[in-house]
């Protein structure tokens, strides 16, 4: 059974060309089923890989499975091959896992859409390009699956396209990652043309036995990571993701947590060796990795709409991820993605379940109160608030705690004081979100408020499910202080990311960092809770105090419109002077003229055509005579 | 005995002169006349040269030729009728309709 | 006496084209036509082809010249329709005409000259040329006949009237 894991990015695939082909001749209920079963399909055939993986001999990973040769081309040549290792497989567990309960999620939250079996086409195409990208064999292959995220990502932000901010948030997610691919092509081409080949286990042993220069290493490494840093929204590539809220909650969902945004972090890991061989661009890695963490949770401070709020979240919860790659603790990274995947989720679809409950309500202001309405939906969300916050015992605490752990282990403390700082905004944005939802004074629209209403069932199941792994998905990764042994995630991906390069601390040192962390946890819940529930006020008197502050925050450090500015104007206004100039005059100048030598020809020709039977007959005789004479002179 | 190349000449005498008439004449059934005397001129040339190579094979077309042209006259009489029929007159120039 | 009769038959022939130019009345052109083929038959006959010469008559001046009668007939227009009236399509449609027949004859002065024979031996019986169509023409003098009822069917079925046309 094992060997059939190459067949778990095709399912969801083979599902979406089902469902864009012959959809509309489907029924609503076989649509849905197909498209969450096709993928749960996935999600066993997963079960039973990492089940396989467990018993499979450690020296034998990567298993390979070559379908064909897809490209050969002079010495060069990659494959349609699929890989499993420990690495992929928990990629494909989260993509699978989460995906499926998104998908079941959405069959309540897109119940009544009109496009609901193209939304469907969609989410399956989407899992089966993440699919593609964390089970390729090769980094030719894997690109596919890059670009193909890349391109649903645009489909299911722009979903609701007749909405021109829809729209245009897909363009710009479509243009923004093209910025980062364009490096990371650069990093393909680089390491196909040193490396030989696009394998992974090539270019690993090439990189090992030092084929590839030093410098070369680092450009590589720089290039790739500028196409996660698009793929993954980092800094300066991360606009895109705010607006990508316009597209339907459980895609946010899937975008923030299963698919997508993690891709980067998954490149990163995968290619590990790059990274820990080039120190330079694992710093860099780390930095922008730490800034980000910080930047945007400064930014989802004074966010009032709820999704744009998690978005920034997600932007620095990557970030996170991005500083475990760049310490070389590459497991504590994925710990982190695998963690995020089920909490972010959750509070995603837990926030759909506000909007679904408000009739598509998103700003904060006009909630407050919801405790009592939404039984089933608060206590999801908690938990995931609590879990992103970094309260221990719960899912986030371990994993974040993983990440800073090793960056101060590293001596990097600058980046390790970025950490902190960032769970501290972290634990305060999402109280903040929590209090001004769900507590305090009502402050709903009453129109919203006599569709008041529970999620139905089919939504508030996968709340629960994700809320339970939430809890508990953190321990399989279990800190050092409680055994040498406790981290099992670690364990498992020792195959892939080699553990050497994390630095283990005294107990001492592990427990007081694990202290304060929980410290900066509690502190960042307990400022949120003076400020939106005790004294409700200060905020406030906060912003009046500090008014060029908040409203640097709140027009989220104006990096849009500096980009605007810079880049999309000038882009803009010189294509438009080209068109004036060159395709309207010389393009379309040479067409038409053209067009009209063609008539006027025709018109000069048309002269001849009296319609005279006679004429014709004349200029035959003139043919014949000029051929006979030809003939004999 | 007469020269083949008398007959000949007949033969390439009576084409131009079709030739000619088909030109000068403006109805269609005269027209029709000119390319028949066209066709004869043919028959004629064909004739003599099976005379002048003494074989039959030149006498066995000009049997062919008068057969197409006997299909031909009546399907060609045929249709100059029945433009007769809708356009009530049989000279060519009122005959435009593939005017460019 | 050969010589003679030639000459007859040839002007006669070419004389009744000429007035078949110069006539407007279409019935004296298809006379002058009838005319024309029986002489052209005439001189088939100084040919040593008895057999083209009797289908000559039959046939043009038979079959085919009563189909022109009979729609000369049908048309039956009141007055001659005058010549050409634009004079360089006549002048350009003669001087085409001639210089095609210079050209004509240099090129059958060309063949005659490769065939090198002046008069050749007496051919053309009908026994001759009847075993020759049913042997070596065989097809194609089947498909002639084909071709005749094709032609057949088309002349009715163009010139019929339809029902509604009452």
């Amino acid at each position: 059974m094992t060997e059939s894991f190459w067949l778990i990015p095709f399912i969801p695939g083979a599902s979406a060309f089902v469902l864009a082909v012959f959809g509309r001749w489907l029924p609503k209920k076989w649509v849905s089923l197909q498209a969450c079963l096709s993928v749960f399909a996935s999600f066993v055939l997963s079960v039973v890989a990492w089940v396989g993986l467990l018993k499979v001999d450690r020296e034998t990973l990567p298993l390979v499975k070559t379908l064909f040769t897809w490209i050969a081309s002079g010495s060069f040549s990659a494959n349609l091959s699929f890989q499993l290792d420990p690495l992929s497989c928990v990629m494909a567990l989260v993509v699978t896992g989460v995906g499926f309960l998104i998908h079941v999620y959405s069959v309540g939250y897109m119940g009544h859409d009109k496009g609901y079996t193209r939304y469907f086409a969609y989410l399956n195409l989407f899992t089966f390009a993440m699919l593609i990208l964390v089970m390729a064999s090769n980094i030719v292959l894997m690109f596919v699956g890059w670009e193909g995220v890349g391109l649903c990502s645009y489909l299911l932000i722009g979903f609701w396209f007749e909405k021109h901010s829809a729209a245009s948030a897909g363009k710009k997610a479509f243009i923004v990652n093209r910025i980062g691919d364009a490096a990371f092509i650069l990093g393909i081409f680089f390491l196909i043309v040193h490396a030989g080949s696009g394998e992974f286990r090539v270019i690993n042993e090439a990189v090992h036995g030092g084929h590839i220069g030093a410098g070369l290493v680092t450009l590589i490494a720089i290039l790739l990571f500028i196409g996660a840093t698009g793929k993954s929204a980092q800094i300066p590539l991360y606009v895109w993701l705010p607006d990508a809220m316009e597209g339907p909650t459980p895609v946010s969902a899937l975008i923030h947590a299963a698919t997508m945004v993690t891709a980067g972090v998954y490149m990163v890991s995968r290619m590990n060796v790059l990274y820990t061989l080039s120190g330079e661009a694992a710093q860099i890695v780390a930095v922008v990795g730490a800034l980000t963490a910080v930047y945007a949770a400064t930014m989802a401070l004074t966010q009032n709409d709820i999704k744009r709020v998690l978005a920034y979240s997600t932007i620095s919860q990557i970030g996170y991820m991005f500083i475990g790659c760049g310490v070389g603790a590459y497991a504590a990274g994925m710990f982190h993605l695998y963690t995020h995947a089920f909490f972010k989720s959750l509070l995603f679809l837990a926030a759909g379940s506000v909007m679904h409950a408000l009739s598509g309500e998103l700003d904060m202001r006009k909630m407050g109160g919801l405790r009592k309405y939404l039984p089933l939906t608060y206590p999801t969300f908690l938990i995931g608030a609590i879990a992103i916050a970094g309260v221990p015992f719960l899912s986030g605490f371990f994993s974040k705690d993983a990440i800073l752990t090793q960056a101060f282990a590293q001596g990097r403390y600058f980046v390790w004081a970025l950490g902190i700082m960032g769970a501290v905004l972290t634990a305060f944005y999402m109280f903040r979100l929590i209090f001004l939802t769900f507590h305090g004074e009502e402050r709903i629209e009453p129109e919203a408020k006599r569709h008041l209403h529970e999620s139905p069932r089919v939504m508030t199941v996968p709340l629960v499910v994700l809320a339970f792994f939430s809890v508990v998905a953190g321990y399989v990764g279990l800190p050092v202080v409680f055994g040498k042994k406790a981290n099992l995630f670690n364990r498992f991906l020792e195959p892939v990311l080699d553990p050497a390069h994390e630095i283990h601390l005294s107990l001492g040192t592990e427990w007081t960092l694990i202290l304060v962390s929980v410290a900066v946890a509690v502190c960042g819940i307990y400022v949120a809770y003076v400020f939106y529930l005790k004294s409700p006020q200060m905020p406030h008197n906060l912003v009046r105090r500090f008014p060029g502050v908040y409203k640097l925050l709140y027009n989220k450090y104006y990096v849009d419109e500096v980009y605007d500015a810079v880049f999309v104007s000038p882009t803009v206004k010189g294509s438009e002077a080209v068109y004036t100039r060159f395709d309207l005059r010389v393009i379309d100048g040479t067409i038409d003229g053209t067009a009209k030598a063609t008539g006027l020809a025709g018109r000069v020709l048309s002269l001849f055509q009296s319609g005279l039977v006679k004429d014709y007959a004349l200029a035959m005789l003139l043919g014949v005579v000029i051929f006979l004479g030809y003939l004999l002179f | 005995m007469i020269p083949v190349s008398y007959f000949f000449g007949l033969s390439l005498i009576l084409f131009a002169l079709g030739i000619i008439a088909f030109f000068i004449k403006r109805d269609l059934i005269t027209m029709f006349m000119a390319v028949e005397v066209m066709l004869n001129a043919a028959n004629l040339a064909f004739i003599s040269l099976a005379k002048a190579s003494g074989s039959l094979s030149g006498q066995v077309i000009v049997f062919f030729i008068i057969t197409v042209a006997a299909a031909e006259a009546a399907i060609g009489l045929a249709i100059i009728l029945l433009v007769f029929r809708q356009r009530k007159t049989i000279k060519t120039e009122e005959f435009r309709l593939m005017k460019g | 006496m050969g010589t003679f009769l030639f000459f007859l038959l040839a002007l006669l022939c070419v004389g009744s084209v000429i007035g078949m130019i110069i006539s407007r009345n279409q019935a004296h052109n298809a006379l002058l036509l009838v005319l024309s083929f029986a002489s052209l038959g005439g001189l088939f006959g100084l040919l040593d082809a008895p057999f083209i010469a009797a289908v000559q008559i039959i046939i043009y001046a038979g079959a085919i010249m009563v189909l022109f009668i009979f729609v000369i007939m049908m048309v039956n227009l009141k007055e001659g329709i005058r010549p050409e009236r634009k004079i360089w399509t006549i002048r350009l449609s003669a001087g085409l005409a001639v210089f095609f027949l210079v050209e004509l004859g240099l090129a059958v002065k060309g063949t005659l000259a490769s065939l090198r024979v002046e008069a050749g031996p007496a051919i053309g019986s009908p026994t001759d040329l009847g075993r020759l169509l049913f042997t070596d023409y065989l097809y194609a003098f089947e498909i002639t006949s084909l071709l005749i009822i094709a032609a057949l069917v088309g002349a009715i079925v163009l010139v019929k009237k339809k029902k509604d046309e009452g």
